[in-house]
């Protein structure tokens, strides 16, 4: 066995009896299941089919110390710490999320605190439920977060998570004075989190759920997304990577149910040495339902794409329609970019297609507008921006399509990191 | 304003450019004819820096400056514009954003603050106007379902919002039917302005009724090797180039 386990299993020995006083009963109930699931598997290597891309055990080795503080939560009527509620929880917690995955594992083992988002039946929820995830501190840390999103019957939400360094308050410091200790620090600071996000969508109900990451290059984020949908509902899940260090983003569906609809779309930004790796894995275990994937990067510099999706048709999903397709642009000779989209059908009326593209700057496009006085830089911004553009598009919430517009640009720019009109930032 | 001296280039190893002399003075207007595939295309590319080209002797000198040792984005900024024999789309960036990019780059290279918004939206329409170009046009990504005649008038309407002093008209006339010929070539008279120089490269005299060249040259097989007045166009029209290459070999 590899080394870095090591000291997550020793931290949870020591620590399980502190994690377990500060959580709650269903938390507690399947901890030392997912604590020996961890200790007899540990990491997965890059020989496990779904851990190709991603070294793992090079996040995990170093030691960051591990965060037990609890989670602040943003007052909201539809938004408890696990433990406050208002349902039964237990034929939730852990149900869909699968702890044969060592991530997964981990962060049951090590949440102690747990998010709820709970909209109860033939409610719709008229502006967003947002969740952002702050990372600050004055010391390298690991973070285990945990969320559960329940929509009953008939209910609706959209819901924002986002993973973003330092709150707005001191991004003002930043720019009215020259010494901001606490983003200057949280900014040289290495973050680690795994995430498990589990979504329960009953029958009826419409989720649309973004997760937008825009941290440092030095945060690495293993985020694991379970969702289970029940009959003529659709679920919406937008995965974007505007920036990042290294991040793994896994995404599994069951379609449970008939007749319901998932998309899963994606937007990764690479440059430096960034690493960006989604994996999904669609189970069409019911007729009649449909999904849609498509994930898009542009990788510049020396970083790395990877995409790699699997579309499961099991035997008695008749009339399952399914689109995947991934399309990258290399903006460098260095960038890597690894694709694989996967079908496995076994159902025989079914409409599937999946297709990846990987392509380059196209230069005749460059040269045009060079040719009409737009600079080079500016120019690769633009294509860049275009191509990005169709998944961006695709963001039903319009406000925040409108400032991933901005955000997007303002990335592809290199100015993502600068707050507006600042000195230091210059 | 425009000197070109002995200039060669060529497209991988293959020369192209085998000795051009051209020049071509404020306010004039150059015809330049030839036959398919004789280097008008790359002589028009070469001016406007075209990586894909390299210059391997001569010169190029732009109102003074040395215009090989530019890049493609400078010698825009200088006022050169080129007019695409065939336009490429580019799909995802929409006219304005492209226009706004092009317009606002030129004016940072003069030293000039960027437009304002609704300052660039009148100009947009202004320049519309003149070659009458739809505003539907304006809505879509750049050449993006452009009918060939579209885009060739999509070609003048950005020559119009960027003001060049050097205009090079590459078959802008193919494609165009009789009206939209019409529309184009007084259009780009209307833009011109007397120090406005052109290069214009056509296969037929009909183009040169409306933007009445001072000066024709023939290229043939990478050399400019006949020049003359307007009449010449209109004789190369009447009895194409044969008698041009008989008397180049009768030499
Ligand atoms: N990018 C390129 N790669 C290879 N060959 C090229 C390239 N560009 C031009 N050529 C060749 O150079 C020669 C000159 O081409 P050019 O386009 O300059 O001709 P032209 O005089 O504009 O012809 P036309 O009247 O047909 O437009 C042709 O033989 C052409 O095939
Ligand atoms: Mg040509």
């Amino acid at each position: 066995m590899m080394k870095s386990e090591k000291q997550y299993i020793e931290f949870y020995q020591e620590a399980s009896s502190i994690i377990k006083e500060r959580s709650c009963p269903v938390m507690n109930a399947v901890r030392d299941a997912a604590f020996r699931q961890f200790e007899s598997s540990g990491f997965p290597t890059r020989k496990v089919e779904r851990y190709r891309y991603t070294d793992v055990d090079t996040v995990f080795a170093p030691n960051y110390g591990i965060s037990l503080t609890p989670i602040t939560i943003t007052p909201s009527p539809f938004i408890f710490h696990l433990k406050d509620a208002p349902i039964n929880v237990s034929p939730y917690y852990n149900r869909v999320a699968n702890t044969k995955d060592s991530i997964t594992a981990l962060n049951t083992m090590l949440s102690h605190d747990a998010l709820l988002i709970y909209v109860p039946p033939y409610t719709k929820v008229e502006s967003p439920i947002a969740i952002d995830n702050w990372l600050r501190g004055k010391e390298d840390t690991m973070m285990n977060r945990r969320f559960l999103i329940i929509l009953d019957k008939g209910a609706e939400a959209t819901i924002i998570i986002s993973d973003r360094m330092a709150p707005p308050s001191q991004a003002i410091d930043h720019h009215l004075s020259e010494a901001s200790p606490l983003l200057e620090k949280s900014e040289k600071r290495k973050y680690l989190t795994t995430q498990v996000i589990e979504v329960c969508c009953h029958d009826n109900a419409h989720l649309d759920l973004y997760e937008i990451e825009e941290t440092t290059s030095l945060c690495s984020r293993f985020s694991n997304v379970y969702i289970k949908v029940g009959r003529d509902s659709s679920v919406r899940h937008n995965s974007i990577t505007l920036f990042n260090g290294l991040t793994r983003n896994l995404c599994d569906v069951y379609l449970t149910d008939t007749n319901s609809q998932v998309t899963l779309n994606g937007c990764a930004i690479g440059s430096a040495n960034q690493h960006i790796d989604n994996n999904t894995l669609i189970h069409h275990q019911a007729p009649c339902c449909q999904s849609n994937q498509l994930y898009k990067y542009v990788v510049d510099d020396q970083s790395v794409g990877a995409f790699a999706g699997k579309i499961l048709v099991e035997k008695g999903a008749q009339q399952t329609t399914s689109q995947e397709t991934n399309a990258n642009l290399c903006a460098s000779s260095e960038a890597r970019v690894y694709t694989q989209p996967m079908l496995e059908i076994y159902a025989d009326d079914v409409k599937c297609a999946h297709g990846s593209t990987v392509g380059v700057m196209d230069e005749s496009a460059l040269f045009y507008m060079r040719q009409r006085g737009i600079p080079e830089a500016e120019a690769r911004t633009l294509l860049k921006n275009a191509f990005m553009g169709q998944v961006i598009n695709s963001i039903q919430y319009e406000p925040l399509r409108q400032k991933l517009y901005v955000k997007v640009e303002k990335r592809f720019r290199g100015e993502l990191d600068k707050c507006e009109d600042c000195r230091l930032c210059k | 304003m425009l000197e070109i001296r002995n200039l060669h280039a060529q497209v991988g190893d293959k020369e192209i450019l085998k000795g051009i002399d051209l020049t071509i003075n404020d306010g004039e207007i150059h015809a330049l004819m030839g036959t398919n595939g004789a280097g008008k295309s790359t002589l028009s590319n070469v001016i406007v820096g075209n990586p894909n080209y390299e210059v391997t002797k001569g010169s190029i000198i732009f109102n003074g400056q040395d215009l090989l040792s530019m890049n493609t984005e400078e010698r825009a900024h200088a006022g050169i514009f080129m007019s695409f024999q065939a336009p490429i789309e580019i799909p995802g960036v929409s006219m304005t954003n492209f226009m706004r990019a092009a317009v606002n780059a030129r004016r940072e290279a003069q030293g000039k603050e960027p437009l304002k918004s609704t300052d660039f939206l009148k100009m947009m329409r202004e320049k519309r106007k003149l070659v009458e170009i739809d505003q539907k046009l304006m809505n879509r990504s750049v050449n993006e379902g452009f009918s060939g005649g579209e885009r060739k008038r999509n070609e003048i309407f950005q020559m119009a919002m960027l003001n060049p002093t050097f205009c090079i008209l590459d078959e802008t006339d193919s494609g165009l039917d009789v009206d939209a010929l019409r529309i184009v070539a007084e259009g780009f008279n209307k833009l011109r302005t007397p120090g406005t120089s052109a290069l214009v490269i056509t296969h037929y005299q009909r183009l040169l009724d409306y933007i009445r060249p001072h000066f024709v040259h023939v290229l043939i097989d990478g050399k400019i090797v006949k020049t003359g007045g307007p009449d010449l166009a209109q004789k190369i029209e009447n009895n194409g180039f044969d008698w041009i290459k008989e008397g180049l070999m009768n030499a």
